[in-house]
């Protein structure tokens, strides 16, 4: 199929007020391949997509679709034409407030020559069929807003399905999906490229791109900066293009850990769990790993008293600890950076210092008024340490790409030492080096306390921590220390088969 | 530092930050920004040239003294738009707490400081409940609101066989009421004090601006305020912050029934008797005042200065209609006319909640 390219996009810029986001972007998708697009955190990439998708409008430039120009005023009309996006923001891909059979057959309630009446029996059939074929394995009748992140992301995404679509564009659609769920996936985008559709697929997941990728074109400050598609494809080129520089090999010298500082013993936290313990030392850097669904978010949320465990107890230096609420775990000093940013981090109306501040407002006030003075130096500080590309610490949140708003909500806890800080799921959506960044920072700024990260991605465990933790069934099932790791013991706690003492060496 | 932040990421020094969003402040932002004050002032320009009298300072005393108890109810109501809640029964707390304070004074016989203090711990105890009611029994706020303000529709007639409370009024068990409105209550409606003028602003005026004032550095400048703010916009991120949500949701309807409460004293000591007909316009007004906020320098969100805004918009379009012989029956029509427009300007223009 080489060159049918079927979309061409040629000088396209896009700016918001004096920020130039988009710089001349040449891009063509052909039938029948995945072109991976690459970029740092707030390169561009989904303002790209939402100019694709008729979001956005450009401010120059042309996009051609076939042989016909392109360009679409609003999301429905690129829908139409067989371009179909699903949104990095998943609520954008969603109706909350309906149950799953409805959004699935959402477009077509609208489409043309559908009746004037709704027919509950019809929408369940034709929702049925569009989840057959994703295998969708939700129940039809729940409502939107119930569901698991997860979830909700492949609703989304079968509902763009539904659509039978000549250019099919997803925005790092796997961020927040289990390695079973995104391969559910893969298979899907393996079937429609066998159809000939174009496909454009945005992650900053290696994993992704290498099960995926045809093609890989690398996007930095708004402008192309390579494209790769001789076999086998150069990913080094490529992550070096779009960081433009080259990422130095990262590894990690294991730390033993100094002082004990945090310690539970027989802890349940979850009905017909069997309890579980653990030691964390100060300096290191703990990584919890295991499979999405064994508990781990659930772990993190009762360390940081959003829910009681059924039984056990938990020391912090020395002292009993049993936070009841999430305010007495701050006071303590044990931070969780939660998962799922949009529901559990971010103030949406907020700008980046007052999201920056919202935990430690006591701290950042005088006889309770506030003193953005010190808010926004603190945020100005953490913006150069992380790199949160924006104009500056007033920007909304709203206007930060994802990766950035997802840098915001790890600083916000590493603006005021703590004891224990818990990260679950921390690098959602953040790019390579942001990562690297990240993950130097935590191991940096780790020597007087206890850190703990829950990562699903095993490789990102790798990359970070001195010590990982194996979940399994709401309970911790292995131990290793970050140098020499017995792959395969540790793989198969994943997996859940403990293997005989006596079996593995 | 890396070399790939010093040449891509536009991480800046305030100075420049400071200095950018100048250029980039488009025609349109300005509009949203500035419009409705625009609008409000073109309009005092406007009267001013159309009718005699409208800029004396006795002119703009009457249209603040118009406004102020609807103004008053319109700020608490702000609080519980701020947590994302609404308050429907704040009408019916102020004229039940009037009812109360003619019923303290005239069959009960206290006097004024009794009278205020049974008020406010009326608005409080009924915020109170909404509160409760909401948090703790899941009602939604419209709803649980809504019934309270039947409830308490209600409840001000029981006392008195449904009719208005004044002195010499026959009470149920066939005596007289002997007690009569202290002055120093009916002061609070009556009393002017001297600004440039003798007995120029009405206490009402007063006790508006004050608490305007202390509403608005509470949302603005307190932590509490903003954490308020944090709960409207997003509960459970609030929450893992380590906000006790609850508590905050409540505190929003305690204070708006407070300030209702407020607003019926001064409806008391206005009127210097219990008038079960009247205060009927007072929740629509309030509402319509604190929506009208949303648009006041493109908030797009509930806001002490923009309600204070709002209610004195209402009251300058009213005013100055009627200085025009403007038939009053046309008021409720300009005020939802205003309202109407005001909505359009925050949601079409601002485009918050267009994706
Ligand atoms: N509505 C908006 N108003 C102002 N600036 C915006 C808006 N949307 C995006 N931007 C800016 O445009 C730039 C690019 O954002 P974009 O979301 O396209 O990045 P991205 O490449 O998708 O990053 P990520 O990997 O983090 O998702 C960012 O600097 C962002 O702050
Ligand atoms: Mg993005």
């Amino acid at each position: 199929m080489g060159d049918t390219a079927i979309f061409r996009i040629a000088g396209l810029t896009k700016a918001f007020g004096p920020n130039a986001v988009l710089r001349g972007v040449g891009l063509d998708l052909r039938a029948g391949e995945v072109t991976v697009l690459m970029g740092a955190n707030g390169a561009g990439k989904s303002t790209l997509v939402k100019v694709m998708s008729g979001v956005h409008r450009a401010d120059r430039g042309v996009m051609m679709l076939g042989d016909r120009p392109f360009s679409p005023a609003t999301p429905a009309e690129a829908m139409r034409a067989g371009v179909v996006t699903v949104h990095q923001n998943i609520n954008d891909g969603v109706v909350g407030a309906l149950d799953v059979a409805s959004n699935l057959v959402l477009d077509r309630l609208n489409g043309a020559g559908s009746g004037f009446f709704f027919n509950p029996r019809k929408v369940r059939r034709e929702a049925r069929e569009v989840a057959d074929r994703m295998g969708l394995g939700i129940d039809l009748s729940a409502e939107v807003t119930d569901l698991p992140l997860a979830d909700r992301q492949m609703v989304a995404i079968a509902r763009a399905m539904a659509h039978e679509p000549q250019v099919m564009i997803l925005d790092e659609p796997t961020s927040s999906l289990s390695s079973n769920e995104a391969e559910r996936l893969f298979a899907l985008i393996d079937r429609l490229r066998a159809r000939g559709v174009a496909i454009l697929y945005i992650s900053h997941r290696m994993s992704d791109i290498r099960r995926l990728a045809d093609r890989i074109v690398s996007l930095r400050d708004g402008a192309i900066v390579g494209q790769f598609d001789e076999k086998p494809l150069d990913y080094e080129g490529a992550v070096n293009a779009m960081l433009g520089q080259n990422l130095g090999l990262h590894s990690i010298d294991a730390r033993a850990a100094g002082a004990p500082v945090f310690s539970v013993r027989d802890l349940r936290i979850a009905p017909g769990a069997k309890p579980l313990s653990m030691e964390l030392g100060a300096g290191e850097v703990v990584a919890v790993t295991g499979l999405v669904g064994v508990g781990k978010t659930r772990l993190a949320e009762t360390l940081f008293g959003i829910h009681v465990p059924l039984a056990g107890s938990m020391q912090l230096d020395g002292r009993a600890y049993a936070p009841r609420t999430p305010a007495s775990a701050i006071r303590d000093g044990v931070f969780l950076v939660a998962k799922d940013r949009a529901s559990t981090g971010i103030v949406p109306e907020f700008n980046i210092y007052e999201n920056m501040s919202l935990p430690f407002l006591p701290r950042f006030s005088n006889m309770s008024v506030t003193r953005r003075r010190a808010e926004r130096q603190t945020a100005r500080e953490q913006i150069a340490d992380l790199k949160i590309v924006c104009r500056s610490e007033r920007d909304d949140l709203a206007t930060l790409s994802g990766g950035n708003q997802q840098k915001v909500t790890v600083a916000r806890w590493l603006t005021q030492p703590s004891r224990l800080l818990i990260l679950d799921e921390p690098f959602q959506g953040v790019d390579i080096a942001a990562r690297h960044d990240i993950a130097a920072k935590l191991r940096e700024s780790a020597r007087d306390r206890a850190t703990l990260v829950f990562l699903t991605e095993l490789d990102e465990a790798l990359e970070t921590a001195d010590r990982i933790l194996v979940m399994s069934e709401n309970t911790i099932v292995g131990e290793h220390r970050n140098a020499d790791v017995d792959m395969d013991r540790l793989l198969a706690e994943v997996a859940g088969q403990r293997l005989e003492p006596a079996g593995s060496v | 530092m890396d070399s790939r932040t010093a040449d891509k990421t536009p991480v800046e020094t305030p100075a420049e930050a400071l200095a950018q969003p100048k250029d980039g402040r488009s025609l349109r932002e300005l509009a949203i920004r500035y419009g409705f004050l625009s609008l409000l002032v073109g309009l005092i320009i406007f009267f001013s040239l159309a009718t005699r009298g409208f800029t004396s300072p006795q002119a703009a005393v009457f249209i603040l003294q118009s406004v102020s108890i609807t103004g008053i109810l319109a700020l608490g109501v702000t609080a519980t738009l701020v947590v994302g809640g609404f308050d429907l029964s704040i009408g019916s707390i102020a004229t039940s707490s009037m009812m109360a304070a003619a019923y303290v004074m005239v069959v009960l016989e206290q006097n004024a400081l009794v009278a205020v203090l049974v008020c406010l711990a009326i608005g409080a105890l009924v915020g109170l409940i909404n509160g409760l009611i909401i948090c703790y029994m899941r009602v939604p706020d419209l709803l649980a609101t809504l019934g309270m303000m039947f409830l308490l529709i209600g409840l001000q007639r029981i006392p008195t066989e449904g009719r208005s409370i004044a002195t010499g009024m026959t009470l149920p068990d066939g005596s007289t009421a002997e007690g009569t409105f202290s002055q120093a209550f009916l002061a609070l409606g009556r009393h002017r004090f001297d600004l440039f003028m003798e007995n120029l602003v009405p206490a009402s005026v007063v006790v508006l601006i004050v608490l305007a004032i202390l509403i608005w550095f509470f949302l603005e400048y307190t932590r509490f305020g903003r954490m308020m703010y944090a709960v409207g916009s997003n509960a459970r991120a609030a929450e893992f912050a380590g906000a006790p949500v609850k508590a905050y949701r409540i505190w929003a309807y305690v204070i708006s029934g407070v300030f209702a409460s407020i607003g019926g004293i001064l409806l008391a000591a206005r009127l210097g008797r219990g008038d079960i007909a009247s205060g009927n316009n007072l929740l629509l007004d309030a509402v319509a005042a604190a929506l009208i906020g949303f648009a006041v320098l493109g908030a797009a969100k509930p806001n002490a200065f923009g309600t204070a805004i709002g209610a004195l918009f209402v009251g300058v379009l009213l005013q100055g209609l009627t200085m025009m012989n403007v038939p009053y029956y046309t008021q409720d029509f300009v005020k939802g006319a205003v309202l109407v427009i005001a909505l359009i300007f925050t949601f079409a223009l601002l485009g918050r909640n267009a994706r």
